[in-house]
């Protein structure tokens, strides 16, 4: 079969998926939907297996098939199919949406075992793989466009997954709002695309390109912009990133596939996707890099002050697609995707075992209260440490060559890119802070009441569930799991699906060690090859003094952490009293919620009620009411001829006629 | 016989029938006086038809009975239906169609 065909078949089984459970829900008993949805999934991760060995057979430099099965639409001029495009990146990307999606939903299968919406979960989730896999298969910038609205949706109901929940509905909401601006962004890029392009597909769009643009021109330089409002949006990148902590809201699967590992890298799948723009707008790639630089830093810094567990892996995670950002921007593709690979596995490693500890909080997701699953929860508390290992960047796990190759990439590319080397390794002593901080202050200690009663009869703790940032209680019908949670030790598919990432976060980076192997980087060489960023190398030396300073700041800054929480506890109390400026900033997300209300919504809320008074009252009202009176009024004097008494029409009808038998007999003579 | 005698007759007959359909109340009677106005025409266009000498005329007229025929079932159909619901039989009074 072609590697085309696989494709289509990785497409097809999924969509399958969302829709026979969608359509069945009330005929099927909750385990077959649970078995059906990762069955599919599993599926299209074989095919994507199908279509990188048939890609592997092939000649380097021939790894790229456009296919397409119908004209999606077809008018004068214009010409776009229902194609995909099927290259190594797109691959790549299929293969790690599809299996770290195959692990998650095996984590779902246990996880919500109670919660009564377990059709509908696994139908929205499926749907979301078949939105993300459209994405990234996507052979023209229209279905681009689809596939990309068509996550923003799914993320959207899965954010308001126990839509009772009213900060559930208003984090969907708010993740929607901002996700169609990125959208809007997408569209128009797409529109100057064609404006001056003449073609929405890949290929031809990348190759005429170079001969349409000169470098930086404004045009390119705008398309480029364009897409990155698209793709700060998605990627969760300043300052369109407010809507991603507020998304924990949704169940922790979720949060776990959507908002780590798959779609919020999408972002940087797009400007890899779309490099040869990039190399023609260089101040567009320059600011795109800066962004995620300073997203790196941000993130990071609230990240070491909240105290909502899932959210500061969320603040984590948008450091880390900062790094991404930054890495695809200044032209270490292949490192910047090594990242997005190795930061899936680790980073969806770390929300399941939080999903399990706030499952053994019987939901309550605050750090103040955690203290001592180490001891309640071996299994969870081991990989929850992998995980932590391998985003602090722990020498020898994955995290730590996926970061470092970023960063000396920026190192060999020399003059200003500096920065980003020397910054980002600021940015790896936060993040190995904050990291060890969550390890620090939830697994060592004594055990808090919750896993005193997981150690004591093996039960996870029940209590009636409210809602903790309202304090409101929870509606359990419509699907909010209830008091019956599931926690990985007694549940296996949970187990097995940690394990796994476990072990892909601790080795996945040995695929790419500089000067041993670099298997990622020659598979996606053929995509790349005509970029003239990718001929610029870190010498080896130079890649392991890197590595040697990544792996000393991640080992001082583990060290720093367990000073602050395990040696000399209290020190953060002290700290705060000392920077009470830095930390208020901190803490309330350096107030980007309150300058986007001030900017943007409250302006908007005056010009819509300015309207409403003035344009609304005024103007559309008193055309309407107009039209209506003056239709009224002459309706008024033609009804007195309906009297309703027939005889009088019949009357009427002859004095007509006659009237036209006088007028023509008169004209006539 | 010249065809004035067959003109005048035909207007005669229509008079009757629409003075009949505006002065009298009853439906009834209202339905036969329209099927004398129509037969009035056809008397008029069966006239013209041999006068000219070709057959059109009378060709319209048979259309015109089928249409007359049309009109007298759906007429009496009405009739019948008012009767059962036991309204008056009286068009003066089933006006409830006024504006």
């Amino acid at each position: 079969m072609s590697a085309t065909t696989w494709a289509w078949l990785v497409l097809l089984f999924p969509l399958l998926g969302s829709i026979v459970i969608g359509l069945t829900f009330k005929v099927i008993p909750a385990k077959a939907a649970g078995i059906i949805g990762t069955l599919a999934i599993a599926l299209a991760f074989a095919c994507g297996l199908g279509a990188l060995f048939t890609l592997l057979g092939e000649d380097p430099e021939a790894r790229h098939h456009a296919s397409s099965l119908w004209d999606y639409a077809s008018v004068a001029g214009l010409d776009i199919k229902l194609g995909i495009y099927v290259d190594a990146l797109s691959i790549f990307m299929v293969l790690v949406v599809t299996g770290v999606s195959t692990l998650i939903h095996l984590y779902s299968y246990g996880y919500m075992q109670s919660d009564k919406g377990y059709h509908r979960f696994f139908s929205y989730l499926n749907f979301f793989v078949f939105s993300m896999l459209l994405l990234v298969l996507a052979g023209n910038f229209v279905l681009l466009v689809v596939g990309w609205a068509f996550v923003g949706f799914a993320s959207y109901a899965l954010i308001s997954f126990w839509y009772r929940r009213t900060t559930a509905t208003k984090a969907g909401m708010k993740a929607f709002v901002i996700n169609v601006v990125g959208d809007i962004g997408l569209v128009l890029a797409a529109f100057l695309i064609f404006q001056e392009l003449g073609t929405f597909d890949y290929g031809p769009a990348f190759e005429k390109a170079p001969e349409v643009f000169t470098t930086n021109e404004w045009t390119i330089t705008a398309i480029c912009l364009l897409l990155l409002v698209g793709a700060f949006a998605k990627s969760a990148q300043l300052p369109l990133h407010t809507w991603l902590p507020d998304a924990m809201e949704g169940p922790t699967p979720v949060s776990s596939l959507i908002h780590a590992a798959t779609m919020v890298t999408a972002g940087v799948y797009l400007i890899a996707r779309t490099h040869v723009f990039f190399e023609l707008a260089p101040t567009a790639a320059d600011i795109a890099a800066f962004t995620g630089l300073a997203t790196l830093l941000v993130a990071g810094t609230i990240a070491l002050v909240m105290t909502d567990l899932k959210r500061a892996i969320a603040y984590s995670t948008m450091s880390q697609i900062g790094y991404m950002i930054m890495g695809v921007s200044i032209g270490a593709y292949s490192a910047g995707m090594f990242h997005l690979m190795t930061h899936a596995f680790f980073k969806a490693l770390l929300f399941m075992a939080a999903g399990s500890i706030i499952a053994a909080m019987a939901n309550n997701q605050n750090i103040d209260r955690m203290s001592g699953f180490g001891k309640a929860m071996r299994f969870t508390s081991i990989t929850f440490l992998c995980g932590a290992l391998a985003l602090a960047a722990f020498p020898l796990t994955s995290g730590f060559f996926s970061k470092d190759e970023i960063l000396a990439y920026a190192e060999a590319r020399g003059g200003m890119y500096m920065i980003f080397t020397v910054l980002g390794y600021v940015g790896a002593l936060i993040t190995a802070i904050y990291t060890f901080r969550l390890v620090f202050r939830v697994l060592p200690g004594r055990p808090c009441k919750e896993a005193q009663e997981l150690i004591d009869t093996g039960h996870v703790a029940h209590e009636a569930p409210t809602n903790p940032a309202t304090g409101e209680a929870e509606d359990t019908d419509v699907g909010y799991p209830g008091a019956d949670h599931h926690i990985a030790e007694q549940s296996w598919p949970m187990r097995a699906a940690m394990s796994v990432l476990a072990f892909l976060a601790l080795v996945g980076g040995l695929i790419q060690v500089p000067g041993v192997d670099d298997v990622l980087e020659k598979w996606l060489d053929p995509v790349f090859e005509n970029s003239p960023l990718v001929d610029i190398h870190p010498s080896l030396g130079a890649d392991y003094v890197g590595l040697t300073i990544g792996g000393v700041i991640s080992i001082v800054g583990i060290y720093i952490a367990y000073l602050i929480y395990i040696k000399h506890p209290g020190t953060t109390a002290r700290m705060i009293e000392r920077m009470r400026p830095a930390y208020t900033l901190f803490v309330n997300k350096w107030y980007f919620d309150e300058i986007i209300d001030f900017l943007v919504v409250r302006p908007a809320l005056a010009i819509g009620r300015f309207a409403n008074r003035v344009f609304e009252r005024v103007v559309v009202d008193g055309l309407v009411t107009g039209t209506e009176g003056t239709v009224r009024g002459a309706g008024g004097v033609v009804k007195a001829v309906q009297n309703g008494f027939v005889r009088s029409y019949a009357l009427l009808l002859v004095a007509g006629f006659a009237g036209l038998a006088l007028y023509f007999l008169i004209t006539s003579s | 016989m010249s065809i004035e005698w067959y003109i005048v007759l035909s207007a005669l007959l229509f008079t009757t029938g629409l003075v009949g359909v505006l002065i009298r109340r009853s439906p009834m009677v209202i339905l036969l006086c329209l099927e004398l106005m129509l037969n009035a025409g056809n008397l008029a266009l069966v006239a013209f038809s041999r006068m000219v000498g070709n057959q059109e005329g009378q060709v319209f007229a048979i259309v015109v009975m089928v249409v007359a025929a049309c009109e007298v079932v759906i007429g009496l159909g009405l009739l019948v239906a008012i009767f059962r619901r036991k309204l008056p039989l009286n068009v003066d009074e089933l006006r409830e169609l006024r504006g």
